[in-house]
């Protein structure tokens, strides 16, 4: 026997005490406001920072990969680093959206679509990395399976490398879907407020959506389905990221553990990107009574689960590699913790394993500028950890004839600096264009999250109303508080 | 073109006891437009499952068989090799590039399907009867196209009994 699931006590998503019109109000006014100077000068920062960027990605083409450090025993430097760091940082948006709607949890659509957007901006940027590092960017039709003239030679369906290609464009995809079927319905609201210019390019946009009750129940069922498909989807995605290492041969990177810590980390780091991005939009936005502490203390719970996952995993390796008995395994990891990458090791541990776990305290996990600290310290610790996984494992290898030092030209870091560029002008676009928060999502859970409805500031009507319905059940008879088990 | 008679109501309850009520009456609904999806509305207006899903599920079997046939087909009859000493059909290292076109497939198939059905796309016209339908009106319209001026009368009256906080007419 269950209660309803509505709470008195549960705390509300939605404060201010929103109307459906409010609601419209908040979210559409930030795209037909002229940009603040705040939004103007980081966007003027974030392009000029891009235009850096792709500035080096054409002299690397130019050049040829020589203008990157890496050498015959370093064949994976930064590039693969930042690949696998910004594929991560995608999971979080898709993990809200996906399996946090599989799960019910209400909390997600104050922040969903924007974390979903970051998905697809992280996306974008770490597919540049393995298609650069390629040399000869011009041939890279070479990974598609086509009947071509060469053979017919074809790629080869056993290499988690061409896994990854299937897997990255697949993810690319049903996230771009599933994040812009979701823009629809909020685009036409954009529509209906709209006059001029703006009309017409918003009507293209919301693609003669109406809001007929059969339209939105296919909605609804695609977006479940979509979920249903995400899901896994998500969790492949890191899996086969993790299988390029683990298929290989190479100490410290030849362990069946690394699936779930792959998936875990990318999770924890993803997590604390939307921290870091949400935090300043809700702010600059004014979308606090929307994005409420509520929401950061439920993403930092998150925080603290997968960042212990991840503090778990590396002790594992750590126990692995001594009980294996193996010697070359033994060596990776002494090397790590105390080879001349030490700092990189030790960076890793101290942001990753320690200082999520701070937020086993509720004080912490409510207090905004703490939050947004902490989270600056763990996307630096998960680049730490690639860095470490990937930097450290090859430069002292089976021969110590080879083995050698690898530190990043000013090109790969140009292009590493100039992703975030590319990602934090797609994101300040977004912002401006797009309504932030999902807007029909919000208003279909008003009457649940709303704080005139739940809580402990809820008005006196309602919580009355609720209590009875609890006190009844679902099958209207008296039960009260005593055990249903 | 229709002759559509519409009210807006301010509320979903009240939207739902207003179809409740037209049924009650005997008057045909065209459709219902609400800025969200609400709770209660395909049983109220009896709107049958969704088969959207259906065809997800074709789409990912397609996926599926695609993935399958051309990795086997590649690499047992057009152009064997021998990778590492495996078979040339290695099941196991299809399964991961499997699985990510049945996904594939089933995510764009639906998708498509989804616009297709709706008559939605980026050149559709959208026949909006009142802009603040996307916004917090909830609205039940009929079709007086063909109806006699007293038929009209009636279905104004329920509307505005049945609590609408407006009427209008569109020609959509």
């Amino acid at each position: 026997m269950h209660h309803p699931v509505i709470s008195p006590v549960r705390e509300p998503l939605v404060q201010g005490r929103k109307s459906y019109h409010q609601i419209t109000e908040d979210i559409c006014s930030p795209t037909e406001r002229v940009p603040s100077p705040a939004w103007v000068i980081g966007f003027l920062i974030s392009a000029a920072t891009a235009v850096f960027g792709i500035a080096c990605f054409v002299i690397t083409v130019w050049v040829g990969i020589g203008s990157w450090n890496l050498n015959r025993t370093i064949g994976w430097g930064w590039d693969i680093t930042n690949f696998v760091w910004w594929i991560g940082i995608g999971h979080a948006g898709t993990l809200i959206s996906a399996i946090l709607l599989l799960f019910r949890q209400k909390w997600r659509t104050g922040v969903n679509r924007a974390a979903e957007a970051m998905t697809i901006f992280a996306v974008i940027c770490a597919g540049m990395f393995p298609i650069f590092h390629m040399g000869r960017v011009w041939l890279v039709m070479f990974i598609l399976p086509y009947p071509n003239t060469r053979g017919p030679l074809w790629v080869n369906f056993n290499s988690p490398l061409l896994w990854d290609v299937f897997a990255i464009s697949t993810y690319f995809t049903v996230s771009l879907l599933f994040w812009y079927t979701g823009l629809v319905p909020d685009f036409a609201t954009v529509r209906d407020r709209a006059k001029g210019i703006r009309k017409k390019v918003y009507s293209t946009l919301a693609m003669g959506w109406t809001g007929a009750a059969k339209h939105w129940q296919r909605h609804e069922s695609l977006s479940l389905v979509l979920a249903g498909l995400a899901t896994p989807l998500v969790l492949s995605v890191h899996t086969i990221v993790s299988f390029d290492f683990a298929t290989s041969v190479i100490p410290g990177w030849h362990t069946t553990i690394f699936p779930p810590y792959f998936v875990a980390g990318a999770i924890f780091s993803g997590f604390a990107m939307v921290l870091t991005l949400m935090i300043i939009t809700r702010k600059v936005l004014g979308l606090e009574e929307y994005i409420t502490v509520g929401h950061i203390e439920s993403m930092n719970k998150i925080i603290v689960l997968t960042g212990s996952i991840v503090g778990v995993a590396y002790l594992t390796e750590l126990f692995i590699a001594w009980y294996s008995g193996y010697i070359y395994e033994q060596f990776a990891f002494y090397n790590r913790a105390l080879g001349p990458y030490w700092w990189s090791y030790f960076g890793m541990m101290t942001c990753n394993v320690i200082s999520p776990q701070f937020f086993w305290s509720k004080k912490l996990r409510r207090n905004i500028a703490f939050t947004f600290v902490l989270s600056i310290f763990i996307n630096l610790g998960m680049w730490f950890e690639r860095f470490v996984i990937i930097v450290t494992s090859l430069h002292r290898d089976y021969l110590p004839s080879s083995w050698n030092m690898y530190s990043p030209t000013w090109v790969e870091v140009g292009i590493f600096v100039g992703t975030l560029g590319i990602f934090f002008t797609l994101f300040l676009i977004f912002v401006r264009v797009a309504p932030v928060v999902a807007i029909a999502e919000i208003k279909h859970v008003l009457k649940s999250s709303g704080d005139q409805y739940t809580g402990t500031e809820a008005d006196p009507k309602y919580k009355d109303y609720f209590i009875e319905k609890r006190n009844k059940g679902v099958d209207g008879i008296e039960h009260h508080d005593e055990a249903h088990h | 073109m229709k002759k559509v008679l519409f009210g807006l109501y301010n509320d979903d309850t009240e939207l739902i006891d207003a179809i409740h009520g037209a049924k009650e009456a005997g008057l045909e609904i065209m459709d219902v437009y609400t800025p969200f999806p609400v709770h209660g509305l395909d049983d109220a207006m009896g709107l049958s499952e969704s088969r959207l899903h259906q065809a997800g599920f074709v789409f990912g079997a397609l996926g599926l068989l695609t993935a399958l046939g051309v990795m086997s087909w590649v690499f047992t009859r057009d152009w064997p090799i021998v990778f590492g000493g495996k078979p040339y059909f290695s099941f196991p290292a299809f399964v991961p590039i499997t699985f990510e076109l049945t996904v594939l497939f089933s995510a764009v198939g639906m998708v498509i399907t989804f616009y297709v059905v709706c008559g939605l796309g980026p050149s559709a016209e959208a026949k909006v009867l009142h802009d603040r339908i996307t916004d917090d009106k909830f609205c039940l319209a009929f079709d007086t196209t063909n109806m006699s001026q007293g038929d009209v009368e009636k279905y104004a009256a329920f509307l505005s009994r049945s609590g609408a906080a407006e009427t209008h007419t569109k020609t959509i």
